[in-house]
């Protein structure tokens, strides 16, 4: 029998990201067993990312963006309170009142208020179109004012403000900096970084003005002035204040809780404030004078209170404030004691004026220690001299090769092996090399696995190529190797066998066995081989020497279904059917009496056709002017569209002329995986494009294009590539990232984790892609465009082609059909009929 | 005279004189490296003029190896996993020195000498010897 023990009270006064993260950690620690918990919260909606905020204004919705769901809470008993702020704190009855005005009492109270922005008190500060950059509701207010400005101005030149002059770039407006310090991100940065910084950010279009202090916004012919001190003047549209943050501490202040003299909850490092029953946590808090305005150390804070209230103790001793961001497009990364305030510091400068690189170190007095460091322009040392800062590592003889570029390769990233196992690796999820060695020992042996059980760079994932540096060398140190051969006869990757097979100018599997293998072929490196052959030489996949390579569905070009039967998807490119062509399917699945179903991807499935009714069923679809839609190759499968600006009242691109054009060139493409596409019209995005491996959104200027999107059993969102392309721009790209894919990846290896795997991540594929780094794209696209050139319909190929047609006989002596193929109706319509109906009738005949 | 077309041979001797040697369809009909099915009556059955009944007739999965020792094999078409009629549809693999057919629907593998389940012992289609007479496929039946 269950005891009833009394439960104890517990309120979280604010519903942020540290808020969310501490209720997460309390879910998962059976917190609602002890806890009756309330949750306030002042938005109308729960938790959402505000790191990536800025992203909203690039195609990401508030769903997205979404952290905190009412299912989810609901799910752990937590009561949660939307557009409902706490107003006041009565510690004497140990109650909360609600804006609602209701009292809610409290065992244990925790302050997750977080911040505000701070807006300077500038006679007309409070004009209209002036705004903050906090909330998904500033943002859409932002959003509406811009969509009638010219210009607008962001007055403050920190990390946020650079955020926000971002999204004002990329709502169109010509993006202005004001900063009152004579640098920008001073305070991560010194004054070499800081003025690179600034270079390069004024190349991308930003005006930057530093120094300059505002003393008033006034009205002046329907735009806004600003005057500022010393006589200059500024004409906008629109203000952004992003000039710091303050702490939501007026509760506490009410309350009588001890606050800092500049504001901040006063709390201790198990993050009690003076009221030992009340927990402050986030930015709202303030640890030894200190506010900590960053995710990983409110996430600690977080983890910390936790601890308390179920009965273990971790604390929280301050954080490290290092950073890695990009801003505008430029990396950024500052480390420690970026400026060298430190006695005896000294520094090692690298400049690099015309590569647009600055990187510096500081060291302590013997240059043993890293104090800190400031990289801007290129972040690629950052984890490295990160690890070397947090862990007290010694330094190098030569600490300088640690910034200095590489000559002939030799510059030596810091391995795994230098790591202290108590070194964290993930601050966000606050993962140790230890705890990733003990899940490595524990049987998780890729990196997947380890990055599912430790959470270990599902963050910011600042820290992959470090943690699947750590996993490697530990799998290394266990004697595992590493094997990533495509089966027993070829010790090759697939991409290994892709090049061997394309330098070498392979075009039968017995010539590819016979020089590169070994024995007799099986069913992975047979298909992965006719895959290849049709991406690099494209023959028919029924041509001679492929027909014993191909699986069943390549072989018979139909999808076979459990009994032995077939499904027949002809192809509906961007899902846009004249009624013509609709009553052609209509009529051939009567006919045949097939099963017809609508697919997800906007077009229609014909069930139950027999092996020998294929060719007769493809004659009348071809003579109708249907193409096949492959829907049984590892290739492009659909592009699915909305009707876009045509029709509808919000598209602002012809999406389904795009989605057609799309799906007409890559139709045919053989690739590791199957490929789905879509295109929507515009960001509302009825086409569902971010689930898709492609996915294309209509902006006013042109198209933003998403990369490595997947829905099915393991979804991933996906990833923004590039935005406001043109056509032809956006199709080079698409052209470009399929066939590096097709060339790389694993088999049967979907873009998303085919991504997930690549070193370098998305920025990598983005400089290979729209950079060029590697030098290969004019032969990407050469390569697409032999594909796209060579391109037939396989069923049209083959229902002339009476050799190939042999091949759909059920019977090769017989004319019988497969008495085993049973259909009963169902709805109106045939499906297999089960084994005990298929017994029933043999019984009763 | 190489082993395989010594094999040949003697299979070729056996089929005109055997009584159970009959002919299953032409050599044009096998695919290289691949398989077809074909028609067969059950041959316990007591007919000897070839006029089967249907329901006693049973698809046999017909594979066909050019340049290997052993070039033609034949096992039951019936996948008693995947209970469906598709193992001809199959792609023939070798693991680890032996030749089996990996079944298309749940890609279980049946050694093709004598039609035992890699994956689960217990279970084996049956094998049935074939072999070549001029532009002729025969089938031979043990019982």
């Amino acid at each position: 029998m269950k005891e009833k023990t009394e439960k104890q009270k517990l309120v979280v006064i604010g519903n942020g990201m540290v808020g969310h993260h501490f209720l997460e950690q309390l879910a998962e620690k059976n917190g609602s067993i002890d806890f009756e918990v309330t949750v306030f919260c002042a938005e109308p909606r729960p938790a959402y990312d505000r790191v990536h905020l800025s992203e909203y204004f690039a195609g990401r919705s508030a769903e997205d963006l979404a952290m905190g769901h009412i299912e989810q809470y609901r799910k752990w008993d937590f009561e949660l309170e939307l557009n409902n702020p706490a107003i006041a704190i009565d510690r004497d009855k140990r109650t909360v009142t609600a804006k609602s005005g209701r009292l809610y009492t409290y065992d244990q109270l925790v302050l997750a208020t977080g911040s505000y922005p701070f807006v300077p008190p500038i006679p007309g500060h409070q004009h209209e179109r002036c705004f903050v950059y906090r909330t998904l509701e500033d943002l859409d207010a932002i959003r509406t004012a811009a969509s009638t400005a010219h210009s607008g101005v962001v007055v403050g030149g920190g990390l946020l403000g650079l955020e926000a002059a971002n999204a004002l770039k990329a709502l169109g407006l010509e993006a202005h900096v004001v900063e009152f310090a004579p640098g920008l991100m001073t305070t991560q940065l010194d004054e070499g970084g800081s003025d690179l910084l600034r270079k390069k950010i004024e190349a991308l279009g930003v005006k930057v003005h530093t120094s300059r202090a505002t003393e008033l916004i006034a009205e002046a012919d329907d735009r806004l002035r600003m005057q500022f001190k010393g006589g200059d003047e500024l004409l906008t549209d629109m203000i952004v204040f992003s000039a710091g943050i303050r702490p939501h501490d007026e509760l506490a202040k009410s309350s009588g809780l001890q606050v800092g003299e500049r504001g901040g909850i006063v709390i201790d490092s198990r993050c009690r404030t003076s009221d030992p029953r009340i927990f402050a946590i986030g930015e709202c808090a303030l640890y030894e004078g200190r506010i900590f305005g960053l995710v990983a150390p409110g996430y600690s804070m977080a983890r910390t209170a936790v601890a308390q209230l179920t009965g273990s103790e971790t604390f929280f001793n301050g954080a490290d404030m290092s950073t890695k961001l990009k801003l505008l497009g430029v990396q950024v990364g500052s480390i420690g004691d970026a400026h060298g305030r430190s006695e005896g510091a000294a520094a090692i400068t690298f400049m690099d004026e015309q590569g647009g690189v600055y990187k510096r170190m500081i060291t302590d007095a013997k240059g043993q220690k890293l104090l800190g460091a400031v990289l801007v322009g290129d972040t690629g040392d950052y984890d490295t001299l990160l690890q070397y800062h947090l862990n007290d590592i010694e330094l190098p003889e030569h600490p300088e090769q640690l910034i200095l570029p590489s000559v002939d390769g030799a510059g030596s990233p810091l391995g795994a092996s230098a790591l202290p196992a108590s070194a964290t690796v993930c601050s966000c999820y606050n993962v140790s090399k230890g705890q990733i060695i003990d899940v490595v020992h524990g049987g998780c042996h890729t990196l997947a696995e380890v990055k599912d059980v430790t959470k270990a760079s599902t963050g910011c994932g600042g820290c992959a190529a470090l943690l699947k540096n750590i996993v490697d060398s530990e799998l290394a140190a266990l004697g595992m190797e590493i094997s990533n051969h495509l089966c027993a006869h070829f010790p090759y990757s697939r991409q290994e066998l892709f090049h061997i097979i394309q330098v070498g100018e392979i075009k039968t599997f017995d010539d590819l066995l016979d020089k590169h293998g070994s024995g007799q072929g099986c069913e992975v490196c047979k298909p992965t081989a006719a895959s290849i052959f049709a991406s690099l030489w494209n023959e028919h996949i029924l041509a001679q020497a492929h027909v014993g390579l191909q699986d069943t569905n390549d072989t018979f070009m139909a999808n076979m279904q459990k009994n032995g039967s077939y499904s027949v998807v002809p192809r509906i490119p961007g899902g846009e059917i004249t009624p013509e062509k609709l009553i052609v399917i209509g009529d051939v699945a009567k006919r045949y009496d097939l099963y017809t179903k609508i697919t997800g991807g906007q077009r229609i499935d014909l069930f139950g056709a027999r092996l020998e009714q294929l060719p007769e069923i493809w004659r009348e679809l071809v003579d109708a002017g249907f193409e096949t839609g492959h829907a049984y190759g590892k290739s492009l499968r659909t592009v699915k569209s909305c009707v876009g600006s045509t029709w509808c009242r919000f598209g602002v691109q012809d999406s389904v002329s795009m989605a057609l054009r799309v799906e007409n060139r890559y139709k045919g493409l053989r690739s590791p995986h199957k490929i789905k596409m879509a295109v929507s019209g515009c960001t509302r995005e009825c086409a569902e494009a971010q689930s898709k491996d492609v996915g294309v959104i209509a902006t006013e200027k042109g198209w933003n294009l998403f990369v490595a999107g997947n829905g099915g059993m393991r979804p991933r969102h996906a990833d923004l590539f590039a935005t406001d392309l043109d056509d032809e721009t956006l199709i080079r790209y698409i052209d470009r990232f399929l066939m590096f894919y097709v060339r790389t990846a694993d088999k049967l290896q979907r873009t998303s984790v085919w991504l997930e795997s690549l070193d370098g991540g998305l920025d990598y594929l983005r400089e290979v892609i729209i950079d060029d780094k590697l030098g290969i794209c004019a032969e990407l696209e050469a390569q697409m465009s032999r594909v796209v050139d060579s391109y037939q319909c396989e069923w049209k190929s083959a229902i002339n082609d009476p050799e190939k047609l042999k091949r759909f006989r059920q019977f090769v002596n017989s004319t019988e059909s497969d008495d085993k193929i049973v259909f009963v109706k169902e709805r109106g319509q045939p499906r297999p009929a089960t084994t005990e109906e298929i017994l029933e009738a043999a019984e009763s005949a | 005279m190489s082993q395989a077309s010594a094999r040949q041979d003697t299979i070729n001797s056996i089929a005109i004189t055997h009584p159970q040697w009959l002919p299953i369809c032409r050599r044009s009909d096998l695919v290289s490296n691949s398989g077809v099915c074909a028609l067969w009556g059950d041959t316990s059955s007591e007919n000897a003029d070839n006029t089967v009944k249907s329901e006693k007739k049973k698809g046999i999965a017909l594979f066909f190896l050019p340049g290997q020792d052993r070039q033609l094999y034949a096992v039951d078409n019936w996948d008693p996993i995947a209970q469906a009629g598709v193992i001809s549809r199959g792609i023939i693999a070798e693991l680890e020195g032996e030749l089996t057919i990996a079944s298309p629907l749940y890609k279980h593998h049946f050694r093709l000498e004598d039609g035992v389940c890699i994956e689960d012992a217990n279970i084996q289609l049956t094998t049935y010897p074939l072999a070549f007479n001029g532009n002729t496929v025969y089938i031979g039946c043990n019982k």
